[in-house]
């Protein structure tokens, strides 16, 4: 399975031939709390890199969530509609919330790898 | 100076057991422990849960006439309150706005005030402003609050201090809790059956362990104290009630005693009586959105395309399962099952006026 790499908006992105899957970090739902609701892109809009793209709802706030990267909406994680926890119980796996056909393969250059990540999530608190 | 936070006396524990701590009207609150929200709020619903709320403003009106000096600045019937009692009301001001809403017990020699921490210099201030010689207002900042709410709270509290069983809903007590003196009312902010307890900073946190080491005790933190209250229908001032908004609009009259409707001489009578014979322009109602999704406070309300009012409070209702909000709509769409449609991020989400609470509540008879 390819390597995550990660956004400042707090999304990871898994690249596979020329389509990401992209969820929010584990760190990321922690700090959300319970996931009660997770509005998705449809499949076919073009979106572009920083554009919000989908909500994730807890009991207390809405957070956007952020295209990492340009490209177009795929496929969307139905299973999401049925059990928004999966967000919180495998927010790096089953949890993923959308993939997207990269416009530029070479956009992910600028995302971070697991170790810079951490770094920058340690570096805000 | 918005950088210093102030601490409660628990601060120390809410780190021990791992407190998520935010900023809340000037005061450092764990807004949830590992638990979270969502486990919190049921676990209240089904055993009992400890909220800290020592933030909240605790005083005593002191003095022959008490009563009557606080009537200048509420339209409660406070003088008809018997000791061991207590009652939610509301402090108005001049031009018929909510200043507060606050509890107020009669303790026999005195009353006493359990006031919004956002709003208790606010209040305090409003109400030294019209004592009477002979009546004193006396702050209590270094007590505690604790809410001890749910099914099992009081059941579990009596086998520490039994009296607290045989205490109505809305009674006040004074009595000991392994040792400890405390002040004792049989009411609360979630809905369900519990008590608040006062009870000296200092002795606070034994006061607090001595709570979470009883049967189906377990902290819970103001995210759930959020979601508890409103799916109650009971109001946040400062987003469900505020200076701008009347008694009347946010269908708080009950809190008018039958008297003072005779006598009208509380601050705001002009605007609450002429709302009371017209109807309001608008009124406090309750939401249920259609689907998952929650609308926000200051989400617009719409009917037929046109703005209509606007969310003040909105969550997921953890018991509801569900989303749920209030606010304020024109009184013609303000009738119980009226369609409306809430705005959330530039999508109109079908939604009905519905009764609060939305959850039944859960007092003591």
């Amino acid at each position: 399975m390819a390597e995550l790499k990660f956004s400042k908006d707090h999304e990871w992105v898994r690249l596979e031939g020329n389509v990401a899957t992209v969820g929010i970090t584990d760190h990321a739902q922690t700090a959300l709390g319970d996931v009660v609701f997770v509005d998705l892109p449809e499949a076919g809009r073009e979106v572009a890199a920083g554009e919000s793209v989908a909500v994730v709802e807890s009991v207390k706030a809405a957070s956007d969530v952020y295209a990492p990267v340009a490209g177009t909406i795929t496929e969307s994680n139905a299973a999401l509609a049925d059990d928004p926890s999966l967000v919180n119980g495998a927010a790096q796996s089953e949890g993923w919330f959308f993939k997207i056909e990269l416009a530029d393969a070479s956009e992910l250059d600028g995302l971070m790898d697991a170790e810079a990540y951490q770094t920058f999530v340690d570096s805000q608190s | 100076m918005a950088d210093t936070l102030l601490e409660t006396p628990l601060a120390p524990l809410h780190r021990e057991l791992g407190g998520k701590m935010v900023p809340f009207a000037g005061y450092s609150m764990p807004v949830q422990y590992p638990a979270g929200i969502l486990a919190e709020h049921l676990a209240t619903r089904r055993g009992a849960a400890l909220f800290d709320v020592s933030h909240m403003g605790q005083a005593e009106l002191r003095g022959e006439g008490a009563a009557a000096a606080l009537e200048q600045l509420t339209p409660a019937d406070v003088r008809i309150l018997k000791p061991g009692r207590q009652k939610y009301g509301l402090l108005t001001t001049p031009s018929g706005g909510i200043l507060d809403d606050f509890m107020v017990a009669n303790l026999g020699d005195r009353l006493f005030l359990v006031l919004n921490a956002s709003r208790k210099d606010v209040d305090c201030a409003a109400i030294e402003a019209v004592l009477p010689a002979g009546v004193s207002l006396h702050r209590l900042p270094d007590r505690a609050l604790l809410a001890f709410q749910g099914p099992a709270a009081v059941p579990s509290l009596a086998t520490l201090a039994p009296a607290v069983a045989a205490l109505p809903f809305m009674g006040v007590l004074a009595t000991e809790v392994q040792g400890i003196p405390v002040l004792i009312s049989r009411s609360g902010y979630t809905g369900e059956d519990g008590v608040e307890i006062g009870v000296a900073g200092e002795q606070a946190e034994r006061l607090a362990r001595a709570l979470l080491a009883l049967p189906s005790a377990s902290a819970a933190g103001l995210g759930a104290r959020d979601s508890l209250r409103l799916e109650a229908g009971l109001c946040l001032y400062g987003n469900d009630i505020d200076e701008t908004t009347s008694p009347v609009e946010a269908n708080l009259t009950w809190t008018i005693g039958k008297r003072r409707r005779t006598e009208w001489n509380f601050p705001g009578a002009e605007r609450v009586r002429e709302e009371l014979d017209n109807g309001p322009k608008r009124l406090r109602v309750g939401l249920l959105p259609e689907g998952r999704q929650p609308a926000r406070a200051h989400t617009v309300i719409a009917a037929g395309g046109e703005s209509v009012g606007e969310v003040t409070s909105g969550t997921f209702g953890p018991s509801l399962n569900g989303p749920c909000a209030m606010g304020y709509v024109a009184r013609e769409h303000a009738a119980d099952g009226s369609a409306l449609e809430l705005m959330v991020r530039g999508k109109a989400i079908p939604a009905r006026v519905a009764a609060t609470p939305f959850i039944p509540h859960r007092y003591a008879r």
